[in-house]
């Protein structure tokens, strides 16, 4: 498990065309390297993610993803991620094809994926439309025990899934604290796993069933310190509510969108100084 | 003691908190159903279990979350689950009491849409989708939807079906064997709609001090049926305005607040 630069990492492992998942449940979600994903220009990404929040909603405004698997795709508390919308209603900056699931359903899927299984299992009652619009549907079937109806669920098993965290230490072992979503399972279902981190630290002072990453599961280890923000890590700093109410204008327009992601991403060599741009660091 | 001012909305908010009983164990959507629980919290349910689908399982955030997944709400809940198993092994285990939700459309046998209006293929707005809501809608042993009532937001048929109400009503629900009994109340800016006993179908049952059937039927899509006997809803009462406003007042200074983050010096200046 080498630790590299953030522009190394995502330089040496995601590739165009490639099934990727940025994960974290509102909290810890890698904002710093799906940045430099832009900045690197990978294009034809199957994104998947259960909640795009603003990261996708910047991805896919700037041309980098043909499909997205999700379960919510809004700005969380505030409305529309208008870019995420642009791309279905107006198929700008060109088409996106959806997966669409449940939160419950995009759980059981990671799970499956990451147990090794070719689908997970839920209850299931009538058919809602949400079934009948997938390309992929679930699929119905009776248990072989109890003839009960359950729901089969394809399992998720992204190219490279991208977890932001607390810490490393020196060996690249990774804690997460806090809001966790599904993050371990798609960690665990990824064929490539790669992390930012806050600080790396000698020593994890992790409760025995605290959620650590292992070294030898994670491809490489980047220290991005901020690098989950607008979005926070538990500990280090709050969320940026205040940035997340102000996506709502920057994003409604293509114009506006595209400046912005301009002089703040794009013209950033790297997220501390994109934090520094944004006067969120000094 | 003259009459307190307040606005549809706040009737609205301490309405849908008076319905939630002390000691239930309620799964909460965010914006409209997370303000009604809190309020409730605070003032007749103190033993409300909140649990928000980021896995925060008996949280009392100080302020309203923006996110379902605000660190105010990991800091003060019970404990931090992961979300696999918070709709596993909480929600489909049987062991969530109600389900608060709110959609973008909903019908008069209280289906819920917030995936799309229009077609799915070509949608005319491309609304966020399911989220959490359809598997509270189905495994929630009951459930509440609050929701602001237009003829736009109510409507004779959905444009898509996300979450399971009574589905074509009189009994379809329950010949499915949907575990949970579907939606026992909606409350809205105008008073509150609950299903008949056999159709299913909802009835305004319930208005607000002031609100005439005529203006609850204009703002509906479908033609509203009364029950027979309607009730006018008691006012707020000062409390209640108190706790919702000082709750309301430290969100929007907290969601205000700049976050500033320290680099280590390790971080050049580039």
């Amino acid at each position: 498990m080498p630790f590299l630069s953030l522009s190394q990492a995502i330089g040496r492992h995601v590739r165009d065309g490639q099934s990727l998942a940025l994960e974290g449940f509102t909290h810890l979600i890698p904002f710093a390297a799906g940045h430099e994903i832009i900045r690197q220009g990978r294009r034809r990404l199957r994104l998947i993610r259960m909640t795009p929040d603003l990261i996708y909603d910047q991805m896919i405004g700037m041309g980098c993803a043909e499909q997205l698997t999700f379960s919510w795709g809004g700005n969380p508390g505030v409305g529309s991620l208008h870019r995420l919308r642009d791309a279905v209603e107006r198929q700008w900056p060109h088409a996106l094809a959806l997966t669409e699931r449940t939160h419950a359903e995009m759980g059981v899927a990671y799970k499956a994926g990451a147990d090794g299984l070719p689908c997970g299992l839920m209850r299931s009652y009538a058919a809602t439309d949400l079934d009948r619009a997938q390309a992929a549907p679930v699929a119905s079937f009776a248990c072989p025990f109890t003839g009960e109806r359950l729901r089969a669920v394809p399992a998720l098993n992204p190219d490279v899934t991208i977890l932001h965290a607390q810490q490393a230490d020196r060996e690249g072992n990774v804690l997460i604290r806090g809001i966790i979503g599904a993050a371990r399972e798609a960690a665990l279902a990824a064929r490539c796993l790669l992390v930012t981190v806050e600080e790396q630290v000698e020593r994890l002072a992790a409760p025995m069933n605290a959620v650590v990453l292992p070294h030898g599961l994670i491809a490489a280890v980047s220290i991005v310190p901020g690098g989950a923000h607008p979005s926070y890590a538990a500990g280090c700093y709050a969320r940026d509510n205040r940035f997340y109410l102000e996506w709502d204008a920057i994003s409604r327009e293509r114009a506006r969108f595209t400046e912005w992601m301009r002089e703040f991403v794009l013209a950033s060599a790297d997220h501390a100084q994109l934090l520094r741009r944004l006067e969120v660091a000094a | 003691m003259s009459a307190l001012a307040y606005s549809a909305d706040e009737m609205m908010t301490v309405t849908a908190a008076r319905q939630l009983e002390d000691g239930s164990v309620c799964f909460v959507g965010i914006g409209l159903p997370s303000a009604a629980c809190n309020l409730a919290l605070r003032t007749h349910a103190p033993h409300l279990v909140l649990i928000y689908e980021s896995g925060t399982v008996g949280t009392r955030p100080a302020v309203l979350p923006l996110s379902i997944g605000d660190g105010e709400l990991a800091e003060t809940a019970d404990c931090v689950i992961p979300l696999p198993e918070v709709f596993a092994q909480y929600l489909q285990r049987g062991r969530v009491d109600v389900g608060f939700l709110s959609a973008a459309q909903i019908d008069h046998f209280g289906n819920l849409n917030s995936t799309v209006i229009g077609s799915y293929a070509h949608p005319s707005v491309r609304l966020p989708g399911s989220g959490g809501a359809p598997e509270i809608a189905t495994h929630a042993r009951e459930v509440l939807l609050i929701m602001k009532q237009s003829p736009r937001s109510f409507v004779a048929r959905l444009d898509f079906l996300t979450s399971a109400g009574y589905l074509g009503g009189s009994g379809e629900r329950r010949r499915h064997g949907f575990p949970g009994r579907g939606p026992r109340a909606v409350i809205t800016d105008f008073g509150v709609l609950r299903p008949h006993p056999e159709s299913e179908e909802l009835e305004l049952t319930a208005v607000y001090p002031g609100v005439t059937p005529d203006a609850v039927r204009a703002a509906c899509g479908w033609p509203l049926a009364l029950a027979r006997e309607l009730e006018v809803l008691p006012p707020p009462e000062e409390a209640d305005l108190r706790v919702l406003r000082d709750l309301h007042a430290r969100t929007d200074a907290a969601h205000a607040k700049p976050v500033r983050i320290q680099l280590p010096p390790s971080a050049e200046r580039k």
